[in-house]
């Protein structure tokens, strides 16, 4: 047998902004395990309900992550709405609907960044965090920030869009459709991407499902689930057919962010097409009781947010089971059998979120 | 040594940050802020860096990391606080895990606020930081010249 | 699309004859959830086949042991080991048990008391 060593992986590490650590334990080059060992984010947001009042609340919500921060800001205000028996404005939910595709499209390009990062390819790092800046300006277009934007709200949404914004919205989509087509092919046709992901990190349905996994990392495995298809938001009101692909390798779970981005562009064009007039938020009168389970699909895959209220203004119990939590057991399975020098490629194709995970 | 300041390294690490500052840190290397005409290379190597860009309030955790990180640099070296958490610990002061901003573990020498912190400040604050690097080295090489002559 | 989302009471007993059930039925394992409440803990596993949801929940006293269930599904280790941690829920036989060191928080079962 080969002689076992452990390497420690992490936590400052080039490759990823965020930090994990990873134990990684290799007969000779080959990972035959890894335990992780998280802890450097965690904040203990959750605890934060007991200090501001549900309404507030939404601010610590929405900075659980800089990148999903929009999803996050939406999963919350929909399950207090739920616990509440509120009824937002229809034109709210397209709001909410239109930010949360937006962050879609902002978080699987910065996803490629990082993925052409790792394989070294810096010209594809770049092209894919250039066309991304298109978004972050429409994000600053319709609500002033550009990461973290803060437009929900329990009952609705802050700030409206103007004809003109949706106009701008729609010319950017279409002009961002072209311009994503040669970043497309690079990434699914360019032989030296093909060569570090085809074959990498399979994983089939069964085990995918077993292992808990949710969004592209499940997709990837054949599994047509979305849990946009649950149509809250203005998701009903859409024609959505989950992009899926049968590989279940790394290459797979790329294309299957490729067929999303797609798939979003599509889908904002629909919304600025649908979107009614009205109201953008309701009062909300009086404190939530009761409890509700409420799942959203982040970028990243299925988050589950659960509030309680007792009547009184600060909430019993806020919980968030974000995507990458789920997606850490699959990540550990494939990273067994895998080489060194790949763990870092594998490590991003679930598209890992520390701060998400550890809150 | 003087060759040197025009062209700091930046080592960036991520305190406890919600990833919002971390992206628009990442951000200012690529295309559109491009820190790197100012000569600036991102580097993931502790012993190289001159500038420590920190995102993040710190936890009892990170707080080992980042100390560590911060003598494994050598002198001079400029630290920046990215974001009102690494400033003060925004709002994540209440945690029950935070301890507050950057400067209860290291000295900070720039601060730059915002919630998240736009590229356009995280430049300023870093070409701040490259002036105050400047200084801070000739100072240094003052003092080596005169530990020599003594 | 309207999909079933349960919470289903469930005793000590049954818990984890059900669980087998789900892994059989090849449910996926959707979060494990602590609430504190008075004298004790809620605890809620949620299991989804397809998009429909059912979630067990589970009273526990507070010393009162709850047997993991990483043995069937062995991707819970992270949710368990954070109630654990965080909450002070004495869960045993954890599969890959960090022993309150997942977090490695300063302070002791946080979410235990208010305030």
């Amino acid at each position: 047998m080969a002689k076992r060593s452990i390497v420690p992986f992490g936590p400052q590490h080039p490759v990823l902004p965020e930090p994990v650590h990873l134990d990684l334990v290799l007969e000779d080059e080959t990972v035959v395990g890894a335990i992780p060992n998280i802890g450097f984010v965690h904040r203990g947001l959750e605890k934060l309900v007991e200090l501001k009042d549900f309404k507030s609340y939404v601010y610590i919500a929405e900075r659980v992550c800089g990148i999903c921060s929009c999803g996050h800001g939406i999963g919350y205000c929909e399950s207090v709405e739920h616990v509440m028996e509120v009824e937002i404005p229809e034109r709210a939910k397209y709001l909410r609907t239109i930010w949360m595709e937006m962050s879609r499209i902002h978080s699987h390009l910065l996803w490629m960044g990082l993925l052409a990062d790792a394989m070294g390819f810096e010209s594809l790092f770049m092209e894919s965090w250039r066309l991304r800046e298109k978004v972050l300006d429409l994000f600053d277009l319709t609500t002033g920030g550009r990461i973290i934007f803060s437009v929900n709200c329990v009952g609705g949404v802050l700030k409206d869009m103007t004809a003109e914004m949706l106009q701008e919205i729609e010319r950017t989509m279409g002009e961002m459709e072209k311009a994503f087509k040669p970043l497309e092919e690079t990434f699914l046709g360019e032989y030296t991407v093909l060569s570090r992901l085809k074959g990498l990190g399979k994983m089939g349905p069964e085990q995918a499902v077993l292992s808990g996994a949710v969004g592209p990392t499940l997709r990837a495995s054949g599994i047509r689930y979305d849990a946009r298809k649950l149509g809250y938001c203005a998701y009903k009101d859409l024609d959505i057919e989950p992009v899926i692909d049968t590989e279940g390798d790394a290459y797979a779970r790329c294309k299957v962010r490729m067929g999303e981005v797609r798939q979003s562009f599509d889908l904002i064009c629909q919304l600025v097409a649908k979107i009614p007039e009205g109201p953008i938020s309701v009062p909300v009168k009086g404190n939530p009781k009761g409890e509700y389970f409420m799942r959203i699909e982040q970028p990243r895959g299925e988050a589950v947010y659960y509030v309680k209220g007792n009547g009184t203004k600060f909430l019993d119990r806020f919980r968030l089971r974000t995507p990458t939590t789920s997606n850490i057991p699959p990540m550990l399975d494939m990273l067994k059998g895998c080489q060194l020098a790949d763990v870092p490629l594998l490590i991003l194709t679930i598209d890992p979120c520390i701060s998400c995970t550890e809150r | 040594m003087g060759k040197l300041a025009r062209s700091p390294w930046l080592l960036h690490y991520d305190g406890s940050s919600c990833n919002g500052c971390d992206i628009e840190v990442l951000d200012c290397l690529t295309p559109r802020y491009d820190l790197e005409r100012f000569g600036i290379i991102n580097t993931g190597d502790p012993f190289q860096a001159d500038i420590f860009l920190i995102t993040g309030g710190i936890n009892s955790q990170s707080e080992q990391v980042v100390k560590q990180i911060y003598s494994q640099m050598p002198e001079p070296k400029v630290v920046v606080a990215v974001g009102i958490c690494a400033c003060t610990g925004g709002v994540f002061k209440e945690c029950y895990n935070i301890k507050g901003g950057v400067d209860t573990v290291i000295p900070v020498d720039i601060y730059v606020p915002g919630c998240a912190a736009r590229p356009e400040s995280i430049i300023d604050g870093v070409v701040k930081a490259m002036e105050l690097l400047r200084t801070k080295q000739e100072e240094f090489s003052r003092r080596k010249k005169e530990k020599k002559q003594a | 699309m309207e999909a079933l989302n349960r919470i289903l009471p469930i005793t000590m007993d049954q818990f984890l004859p059900t669980v087998i059930r789900y892994k059989l039925e090849e449910r996926r394992l959707v979060q494990i959830n602590a609430c504190r409440i008075e004298g004790g803990y809620e605890l809620s596993y949620s299991f989804a086949s397809g998009y429909n949801m059912d979630t067990l929940r589970l009273t526990v006293q507070e010393d009162e042991l709850v047997s993991s269930i990483t043995q069937i599904y062995p991707c819970a280790f992270m949710q368990e080991n954070e109630a654990a941690e965080l909450f002070g829920v004495k869960i045993e036989n954890i599969d890959r048990d960090y022993n309150g060191r997942l977090y490695r928080i300063d302070r002791q079962t946080p979410f235990k008391e208010k305030g």
